[in-house]
């Protein structure tokens, strides 16, 4: 192979190698961009990280009642009780409403929880906002302990006029490993892949 | 074989050239690309053989319903395996070894552009399957989580051999960029004067094309698998929902890469085909350009209708809508394909040797491997269809009388210009009759199965599916042990055939006929002049 050769498969291998990087690099981003099309979608229920409410900017809709119904559950695995006080509720778009969910530690070892949520329909998830959640933190429970964790919610008054039944679930996951039994789980709740 | 080289060799002697060394060292640091296109073709054989014990172990369990001979923790193995190896280890391999021992003598090329990467390539895959393959000996056993290996199956809930997995496909992958880096290298650099893109064999372009999705896609799984061993073993979230991750995610990444590897593993059969079917209609091949396009058009469309694997995961309507068209969008190229190929035969002065035998039942049986995957793409009917035998029924059409049996195909079309000897025909017609037997057999009653609601994956069935079962099963054996005969054929061929003629076929087309029988092992250290009627057939 003359030195003219060999110098043009270094351009051809040089090329390949660049798309070769340029796919693993790409891999990798699918991460990230899951991330962002899941949130403009509302793909996989994402339903978004604490909403800040400001009453006065708010309209109740009085004339329309939504049923928001909840659903817990645990992970395989995971021994905890898990229960909110009522399996759902009926709410005026643009009210703030509170539901209480409950866990408890039925083990006798210290465990650390984190509730993921999840809505469908997928077109509410937009509409569909938390004030207050136990999900954007882990829970902590020593042996037998039990704890009482308020929700706060509004279904945003935009909601399509369509959706008259919003299904609000939360799946229970054992982190205690996953968080190494401490107590700093924001960085879970909002990591790269993140969002409560 | 080696001997048969060498006394080919002998009689073609010529003084510019050394033959092989002898010995071990003659296979392990060649860098001939006949030579590693012998052993990528023997190692593909070897794990073809082993692949085929698998899928009889699963046969035999699933003979008749109830447990008989394996535990299903053991069954989950089974099938695992038995994807992982014949898609890496079988398939993948026999079309890198045909592209080596093929591409450089189609193109007048001496050899393949980068020699000593193309030993690398083939010497890390028997290390890639030994870790594989050694898992299933160990105490926690092999991997269990399907060859698709979703998490969390393959993360949270995998057995501990799992990082040996991890780091097998790592260097499959590794194998099989360098192997396409060195093909589209030769094919881009290496031809001969004359031998203009528009003038190569289709089998040429048809890997050109799938060496390029190779390298779009394997480092994405090589990203997957690696996100899966921070999972495991560094305590990262990317699939964990506890941790923020999510674990459909793995499946979009895996069937990016996955989408276009179906399509690897099929372009280049569609090139073998593409050769076989002039040569023994005796007539040039129909619609030469449109194949070119279509082979590139279905490469782009493979990137783009992988969630047609996920409709059941749940996704907006828009994407399913998206992702059913696309995915029907590709009968398109195909079918141009099939039309050509039919077109090509018509009227045409056909003969049935073997080669053509096989060529012939790939078209008639991918096409219906084509059209139950056409049944898949609708959205509303693959809520019913999918994860149940119609799946494994669709996908072993277009993978056994598809992709296998054009290897099949080319290693009888292309056997006596390797060693210098025909098989002999009756003997490859019977075993061509015992596979199509075996095949259909096999895989035709998997679709009745699957529809009346058998799903895929279980070592135990509900008792109105054991009829067909049994008769898939019967099937299964005939198909398996017809191989084992087809190893006979060839060996018989490479040590008592009858002496091959250099043109081998009436109708053969092309730079390697124009090569004595066997190829001496140095060709085309001259490049050669391209007359029309040894460009493409």
């Amino acid at each position: 192979m003359s030195a003219n050769g060999t110098s043009t498969h270094g351009r051809t291998v040089r090329k390949l190698v660049f798309l070769v990087v340029g796919m693993f690099a790409f891999g990798w981003a699918l991460i990230p961009l899951y991330d962002l099309l899941c949130e403009i979608t509302g793909l996989g229920g994402d339903t978004g990280g604490q909403y800040t409410y400001d009453p006065a900017d708010t309209r109740v809709d009085r004339s329309r009642l939504v049923k928001v119904n909840f659903i817990t559950n645990t992970n395989a695995g995971m021994t905890w009780d898990f229960w909110s006080d009522k399996g759902g509720m009926r709410v005026h778009p643009g009210e703030l409403n509170e539901a209480i969910f409950y866990v408890k530690n039925t083990t006798d070892k210290r465990m650390v929880g984190q509730a993921v949520p999840s809505v469908v329909p997928l077109t509410a998830t937009d509409y569909f906002h938390k004030t207050e959640c136990f999900c954007f933190n882990s829970q902590v429970l020593e042996p037998g302990e039990e704890m009482e964790m308020p929700m706060r919610f509004i279904v945003d008054s935009d909601l399509p006029p369509n959706v008259q039944s919003i299904s609000l679930s939360y799946a229970l996951f054992d982190i205690t490993q996953l968080s190494g039994g401490q107590t700093q789980l924001e960085a879970a709740g909002h990591g790269s892949a993140g969002g409560n | 074989m080696s001997e048969v080289v060498e006394a080919g060799h002998a009689t073609h002697d010529d003084h510019h050239d050394h033959g092989p060394d002898k010995g071990l060292a003659r296979w392990l640091f060649t860098t001939n690309h006949k030579d590693i296109g012998t052993l990528y073709l023997w190692f593909s054989f070897t794990m073809f053989l082993i692949g085929g014990v698998l899928a009889l172990v699963i046969r035999a369990e699933l003979f008749q319903p109830g447990l008989q001979f394996v535990n299903p923790e053991f069954f989950n193995q089974m099938t695992t395996n038995h994807g992982l190896i014949m898609v890496f280890g079988a398939i993948m391999p026999a079309f890198v070894g045909l592209a080596n021992w093929l591409v450089p003598m189609m193109v007048g090329a001496p050899d393949m552009a980068l020699p000593r990467m193309n030993n690398l390539s083939f010497w890390i895959l028997p290390f890639a399957f030994a870790m594989l393959i050694s898992t299933l000996f160990m105490e926690a056993g092999g991997p269990n989580f399907g060859w698709t290996f979703y998490a969390p199956l393959s993360t949270t809930y995998a057995p501990e051999t799992v990082t040996y997995f991890i780091f097998g496909v790592h260097l499959m992958g590794a194998s099989s960029i360098m192997g396409s880096i060195n093909i589209i290298a030769t094919i881009l650099n290496m031809r001969a004067p004359g031998m203009t893109l528009m003038k190569m064999p289709l089998f040429v372009w048809t890997w050109l094309i799938t060496a390029y999705l190779l390298l779009a896609v394997m480092p994405v799984l090589a990203g997957a698998v690696t996100m899966m061993l921070f999972d495991i073993h560094f305590g990262t979230s990317f699939f964990n929902a506890a941790g923020g991750g999510d674990p459909v995610m793995f499946q979009h990444i895996f069937w990016f890469f996955g989408h276009p590897e179906v399509y690897i593993m099929i372009l280049p059969a569609f090139g073998v085909v593409s050769q076989i079917i002039p040569t023994f209609s005796r007539k040039p091949l129909f619609g030469y350009d449109s194949m070119v396009y279509a082979t590139a058009s279905i490469a782009f469309l493979s990137f783009i209708v992988w969630a047609h694997h996920m409709f059941t995961v749940g996704m907006p309507l828009a994407g399913q809508l998206f992702f059913m068209y696309a995915t029907m969008l590709i009968a398109v190229p195909t079918g141009v394909k099939v039309f050509n190929w039919v077109s090509t035969m018509w009227q045409g002065a056909m003969t049935f040797e073997t080669p053509m035998l096989f060529a012939i039942a790939f078209v008639i049986l991918f096409t219906i491997g084509g059209f139950s995957g056409l049944m898949l793409a609708i959205t509303p009917a693959d809520y019913q269809y999918h994860d149940t035998y119609f799946v494994v029924a669709h996908f072993h059409y277009v993978l056994v009388p598809g992709a296998l049996f054009s290897i099949i195909a080319a290693v009888y079309y292309w056997l006596p210009k390797w060693c210098g000897r025909m098989y002999d025909e009756s003997l490859g017609k019977l075993h061509f009759w015992l596979s199509f037997i075996g095949v259909n057999v096999t895989f035709f009653p998997q679709h009745f199965s699957g529809l009346a609601g058998m799903p895929r994956r279980i070592p135990d069935y509900a008792l109105q599916f054991a009829d067909f079962n049994m008769l898939s099963s019967i099937g299964a054996f005939i198909f398996g042990f017809s191989q084992v005969f087809f190893l006979y054929v060839v060996i018989k061929a490479i040590r008592s055939g009858k002496p091959a003629t250099d043109r081998v076929w009436e109708g053969a087309h092309g730079l390697e006929w124009t090569l004595p029988s066997p190829a001496p092992y140095h060709s085309f250290t001259h490049p050669p002049k391209i007359t029309d009627a040894e460009a493409h057939s």
